[in-house]
């Protein structure tokens, strides 16, 4: 066993000594490896950054109330009755008599994205310092907060960094209304950091809404309230609503765009069939060059194992290489880089990538299956070389 | 008890198919090869020279017949127990040296000892040693890119006694030297023969090379014609 692995580990390090003899095409499958295990990442990425930033926008102990069958705020209207009615709901918490309900607007901006100078929805949500409260982590990072009654709105760090012209004090016109931006907020990168806010009552007045509100949000005792308040609602013909808890809405919303992750597994996949194939390539090529090496070392006496395994070896080391160079160019290039796209309610939700250990680790995972099944079928050539071809080897 | 003889084929008969025609190289063919014999084999080629050697080396197996080494079959072996049967047993010595171009010359002549149980500082010495036997102790850190022909094939050399085999074999040794070369690496063949008991078994084309040998053997159309060499 010991001369076995003294025989395996020679002919490893025989094979890896002999690479810069094949430079280029050793390099050529890094490369690919490097490729597919990039473009992976940056999707897993792209995908954990997503989902990252909806999930921790919401919390257990805030219902979100929308108006039974819509799928996002956007689609949804609520009744100032609604409002009062959810305010006595079962669960709601109260500070003194006061209902903690927070009815807000949510309408649409056209703004100009920094990336691609192209023109993209932007969530302007009206609320009151009530709705401001229930934001977990919500600070004011620039500026100041709007003064309610005003044109006057803060928008979110991820609004001022991707879109053009949202810095305080620069004066926007959205249709005839014109809107001054007083102060840049922060709520921990989530969500909500992709949103413009303002006065609800002065966005219910400049965009015709009378007294109606498009969500409701209040906040609960625990998710626990939750079944009691739908009991509520049922038992009301007036309240045809959904509730449930903003971290469950939030989290809904992520996993509707799960396709980024799989659409990034495909692409990874398919390129990991060219990859395999540059490597197959590769590896025989390289079979081929030791075929008087690996003959010889059999004819002293080496087993065939030995030259399967130093093969396979090969294969994953360059492969493993090429995921280690993907997995560092991933974190360089996209690690915490700040990308906007179409969240749940037809609006821009600005997220950042998030390249996490356990993403690499599945990127080490595809270059190592690359590796092994570029090396197997080469290796096992390798191994079937017969020791006659030794008497052959030229020089 | 081991006899005298080391090598003893017994009827050796090969063939090989090409498409439906059958080719026999041999047919009933029998030779025995002493302990401390240098035995030169030649013949035209096509001769069937070369595939003698690779089934004296457990390269090649007969399609008939039987071959005793050392008074045990070995023309039945499996794969496995070939390769080991070959590292305890044979050291090679190729037309082109087969160095490993990577390595450098200790690390080559080390190769058939990564097959024993030595360690790495017992390794060391054997090297040193096989390497100063033909030579080349101060060329150790050399690598074959940076030797001359006359000196790769010493370091094979070295890589073949290292390991102290019973029998040497030699596939065209001087085929890719000068004379002069060649008349340093025979006379080398020629010592660990008569010095150090090697029994040596050379295929050559060459007739001055044969001359090295105290034994040819000259091999026509599946048959031995032997007769004594004389020693030079």
């Amino acid at each position: 066993m010991g001369s076995l692995l003294s025989q395996i580990s020679a002919v490893v390090a025989m094979n890896i000594r002999s690479l810069p003899k094949r430079l280029w095409m050793s390099l050529a499958m890094v490369i690919a490896s490097a490729v597919v295990v990039a473009i992976l990442l940056a999707f897993l990425a792209m995908a954990r950054g997503f989902e990252a930033t909806l999930e921790g926008a919401g919390s257990d102990n805030v219902a979100i109330f929308t108006r039974s069958g819509s799928a996002s705020e956007i689609n949804s209207t609520v009744t100032r009755e609604q409002v009062n009615l959810v305010g006595d709901a079962p669960g709601v918490l109260k500070e003194g008599n006061t209902p903690q309900v927070s009815a807000e607007l949510y309408v649409i901006l056209d703004g100009i994205k920094k990336s691609s100078q192209t023109e993209a929805n932007l969530p302007l949500r009206g609320l009151d310092v009530t709705g401001v409260g229930m934001r977990k982590g919500f600070e004011i990072q620039q500026g100041r907060m709007f003064t309610p009654g005003t044109n006057e709105m803060v928008v979110g760090a991820g609004v001022a960094s991707q879109f053009e012209g949202f810095s305080v004090g620069s004066e926007l016109r959205f249709g005839k209304n014109v809107w001054t931006v007083v102060g840049i907020f922060g709520t921990g990168g989530n969500v909500f950091e992709s949103e413009a806010w303002a006065d609800a009552k002065v966005i219910q007045s400049l965009y015709n809404r009378g007294s109606s509100y498009q969500t409701i949000r209040a906040r609960i005792e625990s998710s626990a309230s939750i079944d009691a308040i739908r009991d509520y609602i049922a038992q009301d013909p007036r309240l045809n609503l959904d509730v449930e808890t903003e971290a469950s809405f939030f989290a809904e919303q992520g996993k509707q765009l799960r396709y980024m992750a799989f659409f990034g597994l495909f692409i990874s996949v398919v390129m990991a069939l060219g990859a395999l194939a540059g490597a197959l390539n590769t590896m025989y090529t390289s079979v081929a060059e030791r075929t008087g090496e690996i003959a010889t070392l059999r004819a002293l006496g080496f087993s065939n194992l030995s030259a399967f395994a130093g093969t396979l070896a090969e294969a994953m080391l360059l492969a493993a290489a090429g995921g280690l160079l993907g997995a560092l160019a991933a974190f360089l290039l996209f690690d915490g880089m700040s990308a906007s796209t179409l969240g749940g309610s037809f609006t821009q939700v600005v997220f950042s990538f998030e390249l996490s250990t356990d993403l690499v680790a599945r990127g080490m995972v595809m270059a190592l299956v690359i590796g092994l099944l570029s090396g197997l079928f080469p290796a096992w050539r390798a191994s079937r070389i017969p020791v006659v071809a030794a008497f052959r080897a030229n020089g | 008890m081991a006899s005298e003889t080391l090598y003893d084929l017994k009827a050796i008969s090969k063939k090989f198919t090409r498409g439906k025609e059958t080719i026999t190289i041999f047919e009933s063919l029998d030779l025995q090869i002493k302990k401390g014999d240098f035995v030169a084999i030649m013949g035209p080629s096509g001769s069937g020279k070369t595939t003698l050697l690779n089934m004296l080396g457990g390269v090649d197996q007969p399609s008939g017949g039987e071959i005793l080494f050392d008074g045990k079959r070995v023309d039945n072996l499996g794969e496995g127990d070939l390769a080991r049967w070959r590292a305890n047993n044979i050291g090679f010595i190729f037309q082109f040296y087969n160095l490993m171009p990577m390595l450098n010359a200790a690390r080559n002549v080390e190769l058939p000892l990564l097959l024993t149980k030595l360690n790495k500082k017992q390794r060391n010495q054997f090297v040193e040693t096989a390497l100063t036997l033909v030579g080349l102790a101060d060329r150790a850190k050399h690598m074959p890119g940076e030797m001359s022909g006359g000196q790769q094939q010493r370091v094979a050399i070295a890589r073949a006694i290292v390991s102290d085999p019973k029998l040497i074999l030699c596939d065209e040794p001087t085929g890719d030297l000068d004379r002069t070369t060649a008349d340093e690496i025979l006379e080398m063949l020629q010592i660990l023969n008569r010095d150090h008991g090697k029994t040596i078994v050379m295929v050559t084309h060459d007739p001055r090379a044969a001359k090295y040998a105290g034994r040819t053997l000259h091999l026509d159309k599946g048959a031995f014609v032997e007769r004594e060499a004389e020693i030079v």
